[in-house]
Formats: structure tokens, C-alpha cells, sequence
């Protein structure tokens, strides 16, 4: 009798570790399938490929590590990233203050308006007048907005992230969130017209 | 140089808004209310939009060769694959 319980309860433990390890293989793999998205966001986050690369491997290091804290069905890409900023900031990044604001930003048509006055009005109408812009004056322009702000421009318009997914891997208000998109959307326009215009 | 009135100026302040499809039904009335009889802010509402699209080009950098094989065996090495 005794023996027959322990035979099932052996059979059960059996089981479950075959169920565990299967689990973790789908959570290993959806990660990985994730790399390329992760490493995006990354690179924009940080000054070099190099400290991006690191920065990728630390964060997937930690998740194989803490896989069963993920709750299956829920937003994988957005659980990597939120391991990916604490590590940045971790890193040594100081957490810096919202700059204290500079009296006025520009408006939303700022960079359009400088375009129009350089190239006539037509010209907003072509799909080059972008082009206009340096694309290494683009990157250059991200990495020169404050923290703050560029953690959400970076998560929200290279990575795609929602507000509420940014908001969720940056532990702020989704509120914070906008403002911060907003705003950080217009001193990159501000930059973008004083580099290239 | 500035919006050219009042209307002009309330729609600049709904670019984003609209471009994120995260404007109020009332904000979405003022803003295509405004943009069917404004070419200065239709003009500029499309180069946003182009704006973002290079912004999202110009930014995104391919993961490099060898990272993915890198974070591949991150997974043996983690303590709990040996069961």
C-alpha cells in the first residue's frame, strides 16, 4: 500500500518537473523570440552598441533567472523591458530630476514651420522633406534628451510601447507618461530644426 | 512664425493627440472639423506623421549578429535548467 502511494506520488513528481521544464522552454523561447525588439530599444537608451549588447544580456540573464515570476498570457515584451530600464538605471544611471523646465518649449508645429521657411511652404507636401534631417542628426537628438523624457519617446515611438505599457515599465502614472511623450516629442522637434535648419 | 489664428492653434495643440488616436470624440470633431478647411495644418499634421515614420527608421538599429546566440546559451547557464 505504502509503497503503491509512493510509486504515484513519484509517477506525480515526475510529472510536474516535465510540466516545469516544458513551461520553461516556451518562456525561454517566446524571450528570445523578443531579442531583436528588446536590443532596438536598448541601443536608444544607451551611448554605445556595446553597453547596449551588455545591457540585452544582463536583462535576459535576470528573466531565464526570474522566468516564473512572468504571468503566462501577459505582455512579455513589456515584463523584458521593465527588467531592461531598472537595469539601466541600476547601471548607475542617475535618476535625474525633469530638468526643471526651460522657460518654453516650441510648439507642436515648430520644425515644420523652419522647414516651410527654408524650403516654401510646398515642400511640407513631399514625403523627402524629411530627408532634410540627418538620420545620424535624428539619433544624435534622441540621445540628447533628458532621461525622462527620452525613456518614453524611445518606448512609445521606436519600441511602439502604449502609454499604459510605458507606464507600467517606467513605474510612473500613465499621466507622467503623456506629458512626458509630449513634451519630449517637442524638444526633440526643437533640436531636430536647430541641427539641421 | 505661428499658427495662423486661434483655430490654428488649438489644432497644433491636438497634433498629437489625433497622431496617437488619444483625443476625446469632441477633440477628434475640432481637430477634422479644422483640418477639411485648413491646408496650413493639414500640411503639417502629415509631416508629423511623415516625421515619425523617419524617426522610427532612422532610430531602429538591427540586434547585432551573434547577440541572439549570445542570450541563447545565457539559458543553459541559468541556475534551474538542470532539473
Amino acid at each position: 500500500m505504502a509503497e503503491t502511494d509512493a510509486g504515484a506520488s513519484a509517477a506525480g513528481d515526475a510529472r510536474r518537473i516535465a510540466n516545469e521544464a516544458r513551461e520553461r522552454v516556451r518562456f525561454e523561447e517566446e524571450a528570445l523570440d523578443f531579442a531583436d525588439q528588446v536590443y532596438r530599444v536598448a541601443r536608444r537608451l544607451v551611448s554605445t552598441r556595446e553597453e547596449a549588447e551588455e545591457l540585452v544580456q544582463d536583462t535576459y540573464a535576470r528573466a531565464f533567472r526570474s522566468w516564473r515570476s512572468f504571468t503566462p498570457g501577459t505582455n512579455m515584451r513589456a515584463w523584458l523591458l521593465r527588467i531592461l530600464t531598472n537595469l539601466n538605471v541600476d547601471r548607475g544611471r542617475k535618476i535625474q530630476r525633469s530638468p526643471d523646465l526651460q522657460p518654453l518649449e516650441e510648439g507642436d508645429y515648430y520644425l515644420a514651420n523652419k522647414l516651410a521657411a527654408a524650403e516654401g511652404e510646398q515642400a511640407l507636401e513631399q514625403d523627402q522633406v524629411v530627408e532634410r534631417l540627418s538620420q545620424s542628426g535624428v539619433v544624435d537628438a534622441l540621445a540628447e534628451l533628458p532621461h525622462d523624457f527620452r525613456d518614453v519617446v524611445v518606448l512609445v515611438d521606436i519600441g511602439d510601447f502604449s502609454y499604459a505599457d510605458a507606464a507600467q515599465i517606467l513605474d510612473v502614472p500613465i499621466g507622467t507618461v503623456m506629458s512626458r511623450l509630449h513634451r519630449g516629442r517637442r524638444i526633440l522637434k526643437q533640436k531636430l530644426a536647430e541641427e539641421n535648419l | 512664425m505661428t499658427a495662423h489664428d486661434a483655430d490654428c492653434e488649438r489644432c497644433e495643440e491636438l497634433l498629437q493627440g489625433y497622431l496617437d488616436r488619444d483625443l476625446s470624440p469632441a477633440e477628434v470633431v475640432v481637430a477634422e472639423g479644422h483640418l477639411d478647411g485648413c491646408d496650413y495644418c493639414r500640411r503639417r499634421y502629415r509631416f508629423e506623421e511623415r516625421l515619425r515614420r523617419y524617426i522610427r527608421i532612422s532610430a531602429s538599429e538591427r540586434m547585432p549578429a551573434g547577440l541572439l546566440q549570445k542570450l541563447a546559451e545565457l539559458r543553459e547557464q541559468s541556475p534551474g535548467a538542470q532539473l
